[in-house]
């Protein structure tokens, strides 16, 4: 194959060329940054909890009555209801959890009245309950006894009798170091408290990409109290497949048991998790929309072009047919022409998808593009090119070679 | 004329009906994307109350000084977006403001008078009678409550129409009429219409985009009555026990605006809020020199981050995506007109001046533009639709069309096309008429 003739012919179709090439670079550069943001919001929907979603689900309790001796009481009758429940494994309340979105922080600390906090962590509440309940995976120590474990109403701040800690949590305060026997300082209180335990995971409430708790994911302490509040968290486990009905069972039996109250939002926590990440699961979905929309109109853009260079050149091919070119060489001219412009465009893209990414680390604080991204992003779009022109060659290698003699 | 270059383009559009449709599917689409996304984004960036944006200013204190910094809740200049309670009864026993209001949201408990229907709960906002007045509240029964109510002795509440509808059935006039609140009567005073502006700017603390709240109380009122706030709070210091000892500490949670109607006053509000902070460090309570600011709405709405990195995100993606539609149909296009040069020479021939040609195409184009920008309204339709679906319902609220933006469409994409189409045009302007006729 002679590239010389392609690019003399090229010369003359220099705008057109460039256009195209020009569209190959902007298509890769958007198409590359696009399939990774939808990687990575794909990947941060699906980031584990710590919990074992399954089979659990979530009320949320708000009483209409505010008197707190009242509170208490009726915070002890819902838990031992809940628990003597046909189909709950096991129930708790607390002041938060993963996936809602709505919770407290405190600084995690080595020192007591320290300036600067080692390390901040999102707050939970739990009882001796609260382990069983969620799924959590108690790495080392031990979970709570229900000796330590007190009320607490909502707006106090209590020093805790002892604490339980998320493996991420250990590493970041203890580097790696054991953690039998150490003591931690929360933030603002001079008692040193004791940690008991370390979970494998429990991710903090805030599912954000770069928000509020996406710098901290997966730093969790866990304080032995009962959430005495207005409005608060009953958590269940459900026996397996009984989920629905022990939810629809929970409601009745708590609103028969005091009616002043409401009961909001009582759902699995896996549609919590659903709810948490659906603006990140539209975002990759709009994306894919565009993605898919961008490659339809460039590989078409593609057809067209070379359509009207195949008529343009209607009599140029049937000379060159008439002077013994094959069909395949008419169709190996089209295709390396394209494969040149298309080159031309993708170097150009590689450098655009890479300079576009820098942008966005700036503005948006995207992350780094994997340097892989780019590459085949460029052969997935040379490859779609060579697709879309083949059409029109085929039609230009179906020109009889007598159309040349006719024509003159 | 015209009537006569329509006709042409009409017909030339007919004759080479596949590419056409390329070009036209290639704008629409590309319309289509951009503007579905450009919705979004004009909500989120839009000035939810332009008749007084720049009258109105959101309060800010600096009450923790430079060891704040180490809770890592603030800002780059290192304030809080939130005041204290201290500050916030300091602020408005000053009243240095034309009108102003501490606030703060809340959850209530409404249980209604009829027992068939079972409690439930609503969103609700403590705040001072100028709120009303000041964020320009519409009311559809009575009107905000008197200064004296302020002070906090009352049980009486503004409740908005979808409220009032929901206890009590729908269009009454519930003034006066006792709603059971946390299981307490209130008067109800006013019942609000529709009111929702979009963002949230008084309180982006939670659903940005969401509708103001139900139920309105005196601040005072709330305060005594121990009302949490359902917002965030920080702190940057220990609590004791109890609600008091929440309210006599640093911890931030609450909300202030104040309307500075002329330039002068904000002049002199900023300077009243210095020499707030400079007594407070006088009287041992701040050990750092004042840092306050004062921010209109505009600027909070930047400040606070009301448009989302994500919407920003699509909006250049879209774009960076037009632009590929506009390329490839700019290709076509040229494309198009090149292929006719027979014709176009014939027409230089018969004597028509470059100009008349340069009219046809531009008709031609941003005929093919309009089609095209027909495609895209309703491909923006289709994907507001779609977006409502799959985002969450506080994002969903921001996809509503509006007539103006959808003659924006059908503008951009005519001048799109004709755009895409100048160069091509001035091409097909420099045709020799001879030299076409002699080659055929």
């Amino acid at each position: 194959m002679q590239i010389r003739p392609i690019l003399s012919s090229l010369r003359r179709n220099k705008l057109s060329a460039i256009l195209i090439a020009l569209q190959i670079a902007l298509t890769i550069a958007i198409l590359c940054n696009c399939l990774f943001v939808i990687q990575q919001r794909l990947a941060l929907s699906q980031r584990p909890s710590g919990a074992a979603e399954e089979g659990v689900f979530v009320i949320n309790n708000q009483w209409v009555d505010e008197k707190e001796t009242n509170l208490t009481a009726s915070l002890h009758a819902d838990l031992a209801l809940l628990r003597s429940l046909p189909g709950v494994i096991d129930a708790y309340a607390t002041n938060s959890l993963p996936l809602t979105n709505h919770g407290s922080t405190v600084g995690c600390n080595l020192q007591p009245d320290q300036v600067s906090v080692t390390a901040r962590c999102a707050v939970y509440f739990a009882d001796e309950h609260g382990l069983q309940t969620l799924g959590l995976k108690l790495i080392s120590g031990r979970n709570f006894v229900s000796s330590e474990v007190n009320d607490l109403p909502s707006i106090d701040s209590a020093q805790a009798s002892a604490v339980i800690i998320t493996r991420e949590l250990a590493q970041q305060l203890f580097q790696g170091g054991p953690v039998a026997g150490r003591s931690i300082y929360l933030q603002f209180q001079s008692q040193r408290i004791q940690v008991v335990g370390v979970v494998d995971k429990l991710q903090v409430p805030w599912t954000s990409a770069t928000g509020w708790g996406s710098t901290f994911n997966d730093n969790s302490v866990i304080e032995p109290f009962r959430y005495i509040a207005q409005s608060f968290y009953y958590v269940v486990r459900a026996k397996p497949n009984q989920l629905a009905q022990v939810m629809r069972e929970a409601h009745r039996s708590l609103i028969n048991g005091n009616r002043a109250r409401v009961l909001e939002r009582i759902r699995p926590l896996s549609e919590a998790r659903a709810d948490a990440y659906r603006d990140d699961r539209g975002l990759t979905l709009i994306l894919t929309v565009v993605c898919t929309a961008l490659l339809s109109v460039t590989a078409l853009g593609i057809v067209g072009i070379s359509s009207y260079w195949v008529v343009q050149r209607r009599r140029q091919i049937g000379i060159r047919r008439a002077l013994g070119a094959t069909r395949r060489a008419i169709v190996e001219y089209f295709q390396t022409e394209n494969l040149i412009i298309v080159s031309t465009g993708a170097v150009i893209g590689v450098f655009l998808a890479l300079g576009l990414n820098l942008w966005m680390i700036r503005n948006y604080a995207l992350a780094r593009l994997p340097l892989y991204y780019a590459p085949i992003g460029a052969l997935t779009v040379l490859l779609l090119a060579q697709l879309a022109v083949l059409w029109p060659a085929q039609r230009a290698a179906s020109i009889p070679p007598a159309l040349a003699v006719r024509e003159s | 004329m015209f009537n006569y270059y329509l006709t042409m383009a009409a017909l030339s559009l007919k004759r080479n009906l596949a590419v056409t449709s390329l070009i036209v599917t290639a704008i629409g689409i590309g319309i289509g994307a951009s503007m579905t996304t450009l919705t979004m984004f004009r909500a989120m960036s839009a000035d939810p109350i332009p008749q007084k944006s720049a009258q109105l200013f959101a309060v800010q204190i600096d009450n923790w000084g430079p060891s704040g910094k180490t809770l890592d809740t603030g800002d780059s200049e290192h304030l809080q977006k939130q005041i204290s309670y201290t500050d916030a009864v300091g602020l408005m026993k000053a009243r240095a403001a034309r009108r102003q209001s501490a606030m703060y949201a809340t959850t209530l408990a409404v249980t209604p008078a009829n027992s068939q229907l079972e409690p439930f709960q609503v969103p609700a906002r403590a705040v001072y009678a100028d709120f009303f007045t000041m964020f320009d509240v519409p009311f559809l029964y009575g009107g905000p409550w008197g200064a004296q109510d302020d002070a906090g002795g009352a049980a009486i509440a503004i409740i908005t129409q979808e409220l009032s509808d929901r206890v009590f059935g729908a269009a009454i006039n519930t003034v006066g009429k006792l709603i059971n609140l946390r299981g307490q009567n209130y008067t109800i005073v006013g019942v609000m219409n529709k009111w929702n502006p979009v963002p949230k700017f008084f309180d982006l603390n939670r659903e940005k985009y969401g509708p103001p709240e139900q139920v309105f109380l005196p601040f005072t009122w709330a305060i005594d009555k121990g009302m949490e706030s359902s917002g965030s709070r920080n702190c940057a210091g220990p609590l004791g026990r109890g609600w008091s000892s929440l309210l006599r500490s640093e911890c931030i949670w609450i909300q202030f605006w104040a309307e500075l109607p002329t330039s002068r006053e904000a002049v002199q509000y900023r300077d009243f809020l210095h020499r707030y902070a400079a007594e407070q460090r006088a009287v041992g309570r701040f050990n750092w020199p004042p840092h306050t600011r004062l921010r209109d709405v505009r600027a909070w709405l930047v400040y606070s981050g009301a448009v989302t990195t994500e919407a920003r995100l699509l909006v250049l993606i879209s774009f960076g995506f037009l632009l590929v539609c506009l390329l490839n149909a700019m290709g076509l296009i040229l494309a198009k007109i090149l292929g006719r040069t027979a014709e176009i020479s014939v027409r230089r021939a018969l004597g028509a001046a470059r100009r008349e040609i340069c009219t046809q195409f531009v008709i031609e184009a941003g005929f093919i533009g309009f089609i095209g920008g027909l495609l895209g309204l309703v491909l923006t339709a289709i994907g507001l639709f779609g977006l409502r679906e799959v985002l969450s319902a506080d994002a969903g609220r921001l996809t509503q069309l509006d007539p103006v933006d959808m003659g924006l469409t059908l503008l951009i994409a005519i001048a799109a096309s004709v755009g895409a189409a100048l160069y091509p045009i001035w091409r097909a302007a420099q045709i020799q008429p001879a030299w076409q006729l002699k080659a055929g």
